[in-house]
Order: C-alpha cells, then structure tokens, then sequence
C-alpha cells in the first residue's frame, strides 16, 4: 500500500516518541487505546500546566505506519492547547492531513481516542 | 442457510476439524464444476456461486477467531471490520508489555529461547481466552463474548508478529 509523504516522514521521524518518568504526577494524563481490528496499540501521555494549557505530549505506538504517523501527529497538534481545544480534535481533521486512506481511517481514530482518554485520566487525578 | 447449515452442523464453538474437512470434501467434489460441463448455463453458474460458498463458509469456520467472530454475528453482533477501539487499561499494558518483548527479542541472548518462551506464553493466554468465550458463549452472553473476541484479535496480531521476528531471526 502507498502512503503519503506525510505518513512516511512522520513514520521515519516520529515526534515525541516515550513517556513521561513519573506517570502518577497529578500533571501528567495517560491514555491507552487499542484497535482490535489491526491489533494496534497505543499510549499518549499529556503534560499539563496549571494554567490547564498543554505543555508537552509523549506518545508509544505499536501498529503500522498510519498509525504510528497519527499518534506522532496528534502529539504536535495537541500542544499548546487548552484541554477543551485538544478533545474537539476529530479524527477526520488527522486523516485529512495525512491523507489516509479508508482502510487506515481507524488508526486516526485510535489516536482520537488516545487524546481523549488522556485527557479523561487527566481530569479524574485532578478532580 | 447459515455457514453451519451448509455442512449439516449446528452453530457451536467446538469443532470437530477432520470432521469439518471430511464434510467440506464431500460438498466440493458434489458442486465441482466438472460435475456440470454438460448443463446449462445457468446451472453451472449456480453450482459455482454454491462451489465458492462452501469454500468460504469452511475458511471461516476451520480458524477458531473466525469461528467465534461468525458465530456472534449469527447473534447479531457484528465484529468483523468495525472500528471501534478499546479501552481496557490492564490488558492493554499487557499489550504493551508482550509488544515490548516482541521487540526485544533480537537483542536477547539466546533468541531461539526467547522466541519459544514468548510463543508458548502467547499461548496460553490465547488458549484461556478461548475458554473464556466458550463459556460465554454458551450462557449466552454474547456481548462479553465479543469482547473476547476483540481481544483474541490483538493474540493473532501478536502470533503473527511473532511468527515474523522468527522468519528474520532464522535468515541471519
């Protein structure tokens, strides 16, 4: 299958790749997804300020290239952002900007799912 | 006729294999087109479409995570291509954990052992899940069935992983 220039650099340069050391830091929101489909799995972790803006993302994908792409992908987006910006993050917005074709829509979804996830871990340590 | 029904079998999910082939045989070699050079156009074509149903209804009830999959969707739950994703933390780290070890294992020191020892624990947990549906299936809880099922994906996605890291560890 042919993929996008786009997936290709994010594949070959994935940004943000790890974890955060201490994952129960009140600052820090994990989230875990995975797709049966492709048996793909994913962790994203946010760091968040106190300010509640999103200060840096990490992320460890183990799936296809689409899949690593999108997870590498939402975790630039992502930062910068406020909690509520990043959960009304649509998959489809990732599928468009790296082009994905309609068998590889679900690893955007994934990476939806992952951010929204972390940010649910995120609210109920804080809560 | 549900994909059971063609091999005169009722739905279950223990299956008996040289059974099943015995009874695929017979259906094959009763709809084989050489059967039917000399009939119509139209009985050919029906014999065909028959010939290539009992070809994939014995596809998907030989492979156990197919045979689970189709069996649900009898009950109207349908797993095959959906796109949901899941969100069981617990397994989910094992996932990552059994990925991890994946990975490692060319960097081990005896990888032959490494690849038996993952594939053997790969196993058994497929194994144990597979019981697990049985029961579930046979209570009639179709909808934790189906997370079974969803979750067995993720061991045949390994499994074959597995037997790859072993086709390139072999090469060297």
């Amino acid at each position: 299958m042919a993929y996008s220039d786009k997936v290709i650099d994010h594949y070959e340069n994935p940004r943000n790749v790890g974890s955060f050391e201490d994952k129960d830091d009140a600052h820090i929101g994990t989230g875990m997804v995975g797709a049966p489909a492709c048996g793909d799995v994913m962790k994203l972790q946010l760091k968040v300020g106190d300010d509640g803006v999103i200060e840096d993302a990490k992320f460890k994908t183990y799936g296809c290239g689409s899949a690593i792409a999108s997870s590498s992908l939402v975790t630039e987006w992502v930062k910068g952002k406020t909690l509520d910006q990043a959960s009304e993050l649509k998959n489809t917005e990732i599928a468009e900007e790296l082009a994905l074709p309609p068998v590889k829509i679900h690893c955007s979804i994934l990476a939806e799912d992952a951010i929204k996830a972390a940010i649910a871990d995120y609210k109920k340590k804080n809560a | 006729m549900n994909y059971f029904e063609l091999f005169s079998l009722t739905p279950s999910y223990q299956l008996d294999l040289s059974d099943l082939a015995g009874r695929y045989r017979t259906l094959q070699s009763q709809f084989h087109p050489d059967k039917f050079a000399g009939e119509s156009a139209q009985a050919q074509a029906i014999a065909m479409q028959r010939a290539a149903q009992i070809n994939d209804a014995y596809q998907t009830l030989k492979t156990p995570l197919n045979r689970a999959q189709y069996l649900l969707s009898l009950q109207g739950i349908e797993l095959a291509g959906e796109q949901q994703t899941v969100s069981d933390v617990e397994f989910l780290m094992l996932q990552m954990e059994l990925r991890e070890q994946l990975e490692s294992l060319q960097a081990a020191a005896d990888p032959e052992d490494a690849i038996d020892k993952l594939a053997a624990r790969l196993n058994k947990d497929r194994r144990s899940l597979s019981d697990d549906f049985e029961s579930a299936y046979n209570e009639g809880h179709y909808q934790q069935a189906g997370d079974i099922v969803r979750k067995l994906k993720f061991y045949a996605r390994l499994e074959q992983q597995l037997q790859q890291a072993e086709e390139q560890l072999l090469d060297f």
